[in-house]
């Protein structure tokens, strides 16, 4: 592995073997002091063309844990506008010596672009629809953890699938790990195919006897675009407990964040014992650990 | 005087020779040798006449960064082309007379490939109002077309083929529903989904040509002149489909495909290269090869490339800002005659024809063919290959999606009116 863009190519030892070092990972952070030296001297960058606080933070403070120097570049959607260009940025932190650039963008891509342009390692922080492969792993991480094992077990994921780099992560990877993969939505919101998934517009088919239910976020310009009524999804497409009837006994409940409580998901449940949701910002911060661990010091380079 | 020896001739009309090629006076003189200052050797080379690009970004004026007229037509006769047809969408868009004179009079002056510009069918492109039709076309405007944007407004187009009727000006149309390809950048379908990309569906295509082709036959039967609707890069098998169908049911319809379109795929996207970022987008294989089909049995009457020149940093934003744009003046025949003629047996007179006749007719020029009396608007082909090199290019848009695709057939010599305006090094 010399970057993480998605899991194209990826087989189930690899993916196992760097969820086994994210628990390692975890450990370190139940500890009084966390704080180990395996990154000392490696420079990470997290160049965020688009914004977004919650993963930044996580994958800076899982590269100051390992005592890595951390240097954060976030760019406004106007300065791109103005012309200033994703390789000149790059080139320009390449110069500075970083070791690992982490990537967010709004359009799919651009980590893989990235590679043609810097000698470092590039970890793809989310781009556009495409992939979100951290947000991926500690989704695997925390199903693991509730469920023991992913072999057989039935993960609904719902929402807004078509515009979603979580779902087209998680479908890449859940299915490695012996998971059955459901994708629901409004049929304006679905792909046409989604290698890795079973697709359908009814909630009540993926919700039945699932293990587990990711619901994600909807957002707010799907609405504004005119594909889908809001009281029409909250009707036919928010996780209710009533719905969750359908899924496994307590079957637990996972969501990317931010959360827009009372569309995609009733706030109770947000609430509740089901979901998981401290779990999977928690165990993001171990994953990323796992993952610069892995790209920067790890025995495949 | 020019005396080209041992040469194979190659047109619409077939194959022939080797022959002794004599050139004088802006002519061919002779077919059968005779005597001159200069001789080449022709061995092993083909002779045919000059190709005609209907379909050409020039970007001049305004986009002089891009591309200017000298960078082009340089690139032009570097590929063989004698005839250039310049798309109107410049800053500001060629829309009037004096626009259009301008162009000419700054090509001519230059000496390379001479040039068509294409004049706008609305005014500013805006699809709002016609521009002077008849006033254009006396300053010498090839075709009216709004490329670079679609013709949402139907009674527009049917106004402006209406319009144009009388003058013969061929109508032009970039044939896609903008409401439904949206902000997609490349063929909607299952590749789309996995790559996370915005999907440009090829229905956007097909509803637009069928919608154009309802439009032609309301001006057809207002019009007392027949009107010529000329469909520009076509890209999906449905799309050739109603264009053959409507062109047995004798409506007045050509069309045009581009070498990316018949040698790319959607695949091409997998690398998340803006370089492959078109419109139309690179489509299935099952559209490719139906296109290849359509070049055989006539549905599609050239091969045009689209030539659309950008910056490399435009070119290396992300997929959704870059511009969509292929360039392809100095590879476009090589390109397929290699994989075209050499891979899969395309026949070569067919192919000359799609390059030389074929558009020829689109702009109501009369057919050019290797006799004796012929203008001498020429191209010299070597079938010895090599690879494609961008950096080599006289085009300032020195990349491609072929590089380094070994292609034979470049042309090593262009002739306008007998005079060389390129030759290749020996």
């Amino acid at each position: 592995m010399r970057h993480l863009l998605d899991f194209q190519g990826w087989t189930r030892p690899e993916v196992e073997n760097l969820l086994d070092t994210a628990r390692v990972m975890a450990e370190v952070l139940e500890r009084p002091v966390k704080k180990v030296p395996a990154l000392q001297g490696f420079t990470v960058a997290t160049v965020f063309f688009e914004p977004s606080t919650r993963t930044r933070i996580s994958f800076e403070l899982a590269a100051r844990r390992m005592s890595a120097d951390v240097v954060s570049f976030a760019a406004q959607t106007s300065s791109l506008q103005k012309g200033e260009s994703y390789k000149d940025t790059l080139l320009t932190l390449e110069a500075m010596g970083i070791d690992a650039y982490v990537i967010r963008a709004d359009s799919a891509g651009v980590p893989h672009q990235a590679t043609r342009w810097v000698k470092g390692v590039v970890i793809n922080g989310g781009d556009g629809r495409r992939a979100h492969p951290t947000q991926a792993l500690l989704d695997a991480y925390t199903l693991l953890e509730a469920l023991g094992t992913l072999e057989g077990k039935k993960i609904a994921i719902v929402g807004d699938i078509l515009h979603s780099r979580v779902a087209r992560s998680n479908v890449e990877l859940l299915p490695l790990l012996g998971a059955e993969v459901w994708v629901a939505g409004p049929p304006t919101l679905l792909p046409q195919t989604l290698p890795g998934a079973r697709l359908t517009p009814h909630l009540e088919e993926a919700l039945a006897e699932a293990d587990a239910v990711m619901v994600l976020r909807l957002q707010k310009e799907r609405m504004e675009a005119g594909l889908v009524h809001l009281q029409d999804y909250i009707a036919h497409y928010q996780v209710t407990e009533e719905r969750l009837r359908k899924a496994k006994p307590n079957a637990p409940l996972l969501h990317p964040g931010p959360m827009n409580r009372d569309i995609e998901l009733e706030g109770t449940l947000a609430d509740s014992e089901r979901s998981l949701v401290n779990r999977q910002v928690r165990n993001g911060q171990a994953v990323r650990m796992a993952v610069l661990y892995h790209l920067l010091v790890g025995k495949e380079r | 005087m020019l005396l080209i020896k041992n040469v194979k001739l190659v047109d619409a009309l077939g194959e022939r020779g080797p022959v002794d090629v004599l050139i004088g006076e802006g002519r061919i003189l002779s077919l059968h040798g005779g005597k001159a200052e200069t001789v080449m050797d022709g061995r092993g080379l083909y002779l045919a006449p000059g190709f005609v690009d209907l379909h050409a970004h020039l970007r001049e004026p305004g986009q002089e960064v891009k591309e200017e007229l000298s960078t082009g037509l340089l690139a032009a006769v570097r590929g063989g082309y004698t005839d250039i047809v310049s798309m109107p969408n410049t800053s500001p868009p060629v829309d009037t007379p004096e626009a259009v004179r301008a162009l000419r009079k700054k090509a001519q002056a230059l000496g390379l490939a001479r040039l068509h510009p294409a004049a706008a069918l609305t005014q500013a492109q805006e699809g709002k109002a016609l521009t002077e039709a008849g006033l254009l076309k006396e300053a010498g405007a090839s075709l009216l077309t709004d490329d670079g944007h679609t013709n949402e407004d139907a009674g527009i187009l049917a106004a402006g083929l209406l319009q144009a009727s009388p003058l013969g000006l061929p109508v032009a149309v970039h044939a896609e529903d903008a409401s439904l390809r949206r902000g997609g950048v490349m063929n909607d379908g299952p590749l789309a989904d996995l790559l996370g990309l915005p999907g440009n569906p090829p229905e956007a295509e097909v509803a637009r040509i069928a919608r154009d082709l309802e439009v032609l036959r309301y001006a057809l039967r207002r019009s007392p002149k027949r009107p010529h609707l000329h469909i520009q890069h076509l890209s999906t098998k449905r799309g050739l489909e109603l264009l053959r169908e409507a062109k047995r049911a004798g409506l007045p319809v050509t069309a045009e495909a581009t070498p990316h379109h018949l040698t790319l795929t959607e695949e091409a996207l997998r690398s998340f290269d803006p370089l492959f970022k078109v419109a139309p987008p690179l489509r299935t294989p099952e559209d490719v090869e139906a296109l290849i089909e359509g070049l055989l049995d006539g549905t599609l009457d050239a091969i045009a490339t689209d030539h659309a020149p950008h910056t490399q940093a435009e070119k290396e934003m992300d997929l959704l800002r870059a511009p969509f744009g292929i360039p392809s003046l100095e590879v476009a025949f090589p390109l397929l005659y290699t994989e075209l003629h050499l891979k899969q047996g395309f026949p070569l007179s067919r192919l000359v024809e799609l390059f030389t006749d074929g558009p020829r007719k689109v702009l109501g020029l009369k057919p050019l063919h290797l006799e004796e009396g012929a203008e001498a608007s020429l191209v010299l082909l070597d079938p010895k290959e090599r690879p494609v090199n961008p950096k080599a290019f006289a085009s300032k848009a020195r990349f491609s999606p072929w590089t380094g695709w070994v292609l034979g057939g470049w042309p090593v010599l262009t002739l306008v009116e007998g005079r060389a305006v390129y030759q290749a090094l020996a």
